[in-house]
Order: structure tokens, then sequence, then C-alpha cells
């Protein structure tokens, strides 16, 4: 309809599109990163269930509401859940992984410092999903 | 131009009526009816979360319900029929065919969404406006979420109605005179807009109806207890509403192809990059579902995909905001108050669109992923975007419909307040997100940045209900005793050049 040229506007798209794959390929090669879980890393089992999360670490002992880490090291979450979904999430360290019914997510993470982080639910769960929170207490190495 | 049969008849007479413009004003009323309704909710939700503990609703599932309702009410019951009401003023007469294709239909698209309604709001479920299984169907009180499924199911079945509708009316009634590529670009975003409805609600309707038999204990599709599996319920339901964003945003930026060039005082920059958007994005809107779903535990590859599908929807949407910044440019701008609304929401949009491209990168979508980050951005999009073109059309449209003035004054205040309440809840929604508050949450810990974030939402919030105080009197008052409108010019453009429409309003 417009008789004029248009060339402007494909300049323009050509800069979107430009940006879109530069901010492609930085996600790309950032979660390719990010999904490699180092060799030595500790299995935890974390199970989210209505309206708290277990956790079980490698040698059997279980923390419910609380869990503790040694700095420095490397854990695999295997997450699971035992009634609805839900999702682990420690945002102080961008963990976040759906704990769904009938399957085993897996999420990595590695803390350099010790502290006290919170873990919440970040998936709705029914009524007391506002309080499914837990504390990550992150410690000095004990051996 | 005028859209209304200005002779003031009996109500039933308009009930019964099958006219379409008739039928568009029925769908105007419930839908501003369920604007109001689904916005008091809001102001709800807000007080609540002005301060951590209990504030004024009682419990954490009256507050489940809430947010529930308030979502399912904004989507399915103002904003598509909303839509739908503009396109059944302005989809015949810019085809230039004196009704839709099929009014019966069209009247009957329309009857479904009352019922719906009232089984939404008496059953009240708490599910959430995507009715997560295994939650769903183990966990959720009946029968407000068997309720829910039903009035879901009847809206989608008045959604497909009249999509079918408006594609027949269109590519099948248009005047013989005229091609598809001269029909303006509001007919044409409501042509992609429901081939978008027909091609993607089949695929939740029968997710519905698996979901009601899971409920119902004789299936267990979603049910992992009976082998199901509820990630194949996630597919299922975007496939159907991520292309269902575009349904809801294409018509209202095909309100601001109506307004910006007439404000504007001059032709659309680009008709042509105008179609090939809205067709680039009905397309590109079927790859990027899954993008919802990235924390699921979805592969490497799936999220690789899906990351790109979503990224290529950025270039269709910046062209429209290209498009409008273009025709705006040296311009002689009449800011009278739709013009404000159809500006405000492309700044708002673009916000919303930058606010995506975060989202859709993988590893910061862990980040923000069912944070406050997401409901500031979707709500950037719904209230930023689509509600903001709506409400700037409906100042645009109210003189031709009522045949009266709206009060300008009040008009400019309702957009300027709603402008700074949108910024202060929804920018600072995206903030919060970022410091970790999950979505969906009636009480939070007192941590001061949450507390501070939250308060600086809901005054915000509070901000948009005078706002919508102000437009609800502006609106009654002016229908009845609002000044006689020029409707041949009533925003003073000067010259007819800006009404190309001629209506073809037979008495019937």
């Amino acid at each position: 309809m417009s008789g004029h040229s248009n060339w402007p506007e494909w300049i323009y798209v050509a800069v979107v599109i430009a940006l879109m794959t530069w901010v492609g390929a930085e996600a790309w090669e950032a979660e390719r990163l990010v999904e490699h879980v180092p060799a030595d890393a500790k299995t935890i089992i974390a199970t989210g269930q209505q309206w708290f999360w277990t956790f079980e670490h490698e040698d059997g002992t279980k923390e419910i509401g609380e869990l503790h880490v040694e700095v420095g090291k490397a854990y695999k979450f295997e997450v699971v859940s035992t009634d609805v979904n839900h999702s682990f999430n420690i945002h102080d360290y961008v963990v976040l992984i759906d704990a769904i019914p009938g399957r085993v997510n897996t999420v990595w993470f590695a803390p350099d410092k010790v502290g006290e982080h919170d873990i919440q639910c970040r998936e709705y769960c029914g009524l007391i999903h506002y309080n499914m929170r837990g504390t990550l207490y992150v410690t000095e190495p004990t051996s | 131009m005028t859209l209304e049969l200005q002779k003031p008849r009996p109500i039933w007479q308009i009930m019964f009526s099958t006219h379409h413009t008739d039928v568009g004003l029925l769908y105007l009323i419930s839908s501003l009816t369920f604007l109001f309704l689904g916005g008091s909710l809001a102001l709800g939700i807000r007080a609540e979360l002005f301060l951590p503990g209990s504030q004024i609703i009682a419990d954490s599932m009256t507050f489940n319900r809430i947010f529930t309702v308030h979502g399912t009410t904004l989507i399915f019951l103002f904003i598509i029929p909303f839509a739908s009401a503009v396109g059944n003023y302005y989809v015949p007469i810019m085809v230039r065919y004196k009704d839709m294709a099929y009014p019966k239909l069209n009247a009957i698209a329309f009857w479904m969404i009352p019922p719906a309604g009232v089984l939404i709001w008496l059953g009240f479920a708490d599910f959430t406006w995507y009715a997560t299984p295994p939650y769903s169907i183990i966990s959720a009180p009946g029968p407000a979420a068997d309720m829910w499924i039903f009035g879901l199911k009847i809206l989608g079945i008045s959604s497909v109605l009249g999509a079918l509708n408006f594609v027949v009316t269109i590519l099948k009634c248009k005047h013989p005179d005229m091609s598809i590529g001269q029909i303006p670009l509001l007919a044409w975003s409501f042509l992609s807009s429901s081939l978008i409805i027909i091609v993607a609600i089949p695929t939740f309707a029968a997710a519905l109806l698996m979901l009601l038999t899971d409920r119902l204990g004789v299936s267990g599709f979603f049910n992992p207890a009976m082998g199901g599996d509820p990630i194949s319920y996630a597919h299922l339901f975007w496939f159907t509403f991520h292309p269902e964003v575009y349904v809801l945003v294409i018509p209202a930026i095909g309100m601001m192809y109506e307004i910006i060039p007439r404000f504007s005082r001059k032709p659309i920059y680009s008709y042509n990059s105008g179609i090939f958007a809205f067709v680039m994005l009905s397309i590109v809107g079927f790859s990027s579902w899954a993008h919802h779903m990235y924390a699921t535990g979805m592969s490497f590859t799936e999220k690789t995909v899906f990351m790109v599908g979503t990224l290529a929807a950025v270039p269709a949407s910046a062209m429209h905001v290209f498009n409008f910044v273009a025709t705006m440019w040296n311009a002689r701008i009449r800011f009278s108050t739709p013009m404000m609304w159809a500006v405000g929401g492309i700044a708002l949009f673009f916000s919303a669109g930058a606010g995506g491209v975060v989202n859709s990168a993988m590893p910061l979508d862990f980040t923000t992923h069912d944070t406050y980050w997401v409901v500031g951005h979707f709500h950037l999009f719904v209230m930023g975007t689509i509600a903001f073109g709506s409400i700037g059309f409906l100042y645009y449209m109210f003189p031709y419909v009522t045949g009266r003035m709206y009060n300008e004054t009040l008009g400019k205040i309702h957009f300027v307040l709603s402008f700074i309440g949108t910024v202060l809840v929804f920018f600072t929604q995206h903030v919060l997100g970022l410091y970790g508050m999950p979505r969906r949450i009636y009480d939070y810990p007192p941590i001061p940045e949450w507390i501070a974030m939250n308060q600086i939402a809901s005054i915000g919030a509070m901000i948009i209900g005078i706002s919508m105080a102000v437009f609800l009197a502006n609106m009654i008052h002016s229908s009845a005793k609002g000044k006689l409108a020029d409707t041949d010019d009533p925003f003073g453009l000067g010259g007819k050049y800006y009404y190309p429409f001629e209506a073809k309003n037979p008495s019937h």
C-alpha cells in the first residue's frame, strides 16, 4: 500500500535477528556448561511432598526441612516427588528443577561460601505451598 | 460512521438480536463486567501481599481460589470476549458485508460465555489457571474443579465458533471488489488470531476431557499413580496456550493499527509488513510452547529447540513496534485519550518483549521461572499491552457506539493513573522475581527487599484500582449524559479521510 521504499525496516529487522542470534548462542553455550555434572559430585535425593522437603545423603542420613552440605564440594540432586508437582529451588545458587511424581530430575551445584540459604518450592502445590520452605547450611569440611 | 442503531430499544431486543453490532454490544458489556470483577480480585491479592502474615484473606485456600479465578476471568472472560466485541463491530464493516457470515452462530457463541462465567465464579477453583495435574486430579477440591473444567470447555467451544465465523466472514463474505490485500490491518489481526484459535484450541479441549475423566478415576492419562504422565498435560496445555498468547495480543495490536495512523493523521508506514508480521507471529507462535517447561527436566536439545522457536517470534513483534514508531515519526499527532493508550501500550509491549527474551534464554529462565518475574512479565503483556490497546480502542469506539462523547479529561486521568500503576506493579514484580519470590504464595517470610517491593506493587495496584473507578464513572455517565458526538469526526482530526469505512447498519 505504501509506495515508499522500506529499507530502514529491513535493516532494523536484521539487527533484531542478529541480536536474538547472539542471545541464543550465549544462552546455548552457558546452558551447555551448566548442565555438565562434575564426575565427583555427591548425590543427594531430594523428595518433595505436600508440604516439605526430605533429603537423603549418599551415606543414608536423612534430613527434613534442612540440608547440610560442605563448602567446595559438588552435589548432584536427584529430585523426586511422592504426590503432586513441586519445584526444588535454592534461589541463591540458581538451583531449580521440578519435582514430578514418576520422574527423577537432576540438578547440581557446588557451594563456594559458608552460609545459610533458603530452600523453597516454586511450583504451586496446594494449601501450604507458600510455606514449603527449608534451609540450606553450607559448612566447613569436617575432615 | 456510526456503529450502533441510534433508536433506544428495550433490552430484550438487543439480547435476542443476532445483528453484529448488537452481539458486539453484548460482548462488550459482559467483558467489561468481568474486567471489573477480575480486577477486584487482583486488588484483594495485592492487599493480602502488602505485608507478610495474614492481612485481609483468612486462609491460603481462599487466596489460591482468588488468584485462580482472577486469571481465568481476565483471560477468558475479559480479553477474548473484548476482542470479539471489537471484531463484531468492525470486521463486517471493514470487509463491507451486512453482518457476520453466520449471525445465529455468532449469538450462540456469545451466549455460551455467561453460563461459563457463572460456572467458574460459583465453583471458585483453586488449582491455578493452568490446572496442573496431578494436583488438579488428586488434590483439588470438587465440585469447584469440575465446574472450572466445564466452564473452560464451554468457553473453548465459544472461541472456536467465534473464530470460524470471523474466518468465513473475512475470506468468503468480503466485498468482491476488495482483495485480501486491501482489508484493514484490524481485520487481518482477526483473521490471524482466529486461525490460531482453530488450530490451537482442540488440543486443550482434549486435555480438559482427559483431566475430567482422570478426576472421575476412570482414566489415568496424567496421574502417575495410574501410569500416566503429568508432563504430557503440560505439553497439551501449552500447545494451546502459548499460541493463545498471540490470540490475545494480535487483536490488541490490530486495534493499535486502527488508532495510531488516524491520530497521527498519516497512513500506516507499511501495511504489508504489518500483515507479514501477523502471519509470522501466527506461525512461529506454534514453535515455542515448551519454553514454559524448561524446569520440568527437559533435555538440552529440547530446550535449545524451544529457545530458538521463542526467539524467532521477536523479530515479528519488533516489526509491529517499528511500524508504529515509523508511522508516528514526523506526524501531526493528536494525543486524544485513545492515542495515549495506544502509545502507552506500545511502550509497555516493548518492555514486556525485552523481558521475554530473558525468560526464553535457557540459563536465565532458571532464575526467573515461577517467580514474580514471570508474573510481571506476562502482566506487562495482558495489562500493559492488551488491556491498554483494548481500553484505548474502547474510548475510540465510544462515540460511534453511543453517539456521545466521553469526558476527555477523565479519560486522560484514567490513562495517566493506569500507566503509573502498571509500571509500579509490574516492573517492580520483575525485580521481586530476581530476589526469588515464588509466584502463587499466600504468605512470605519477612525479607526486607520482598516487603518493600510488595508494598510498591500493592500501592501501584491501588492506583490502577482508582483509575478504573474513574473509567467506570466516565463510561456510565458519558453514555447517558455525555455531549453529543460529531460522528463524522468526533476527535476533531479534520477530514473524512481518516474514517474510510462506510457503515452498513440496516435496521432489522
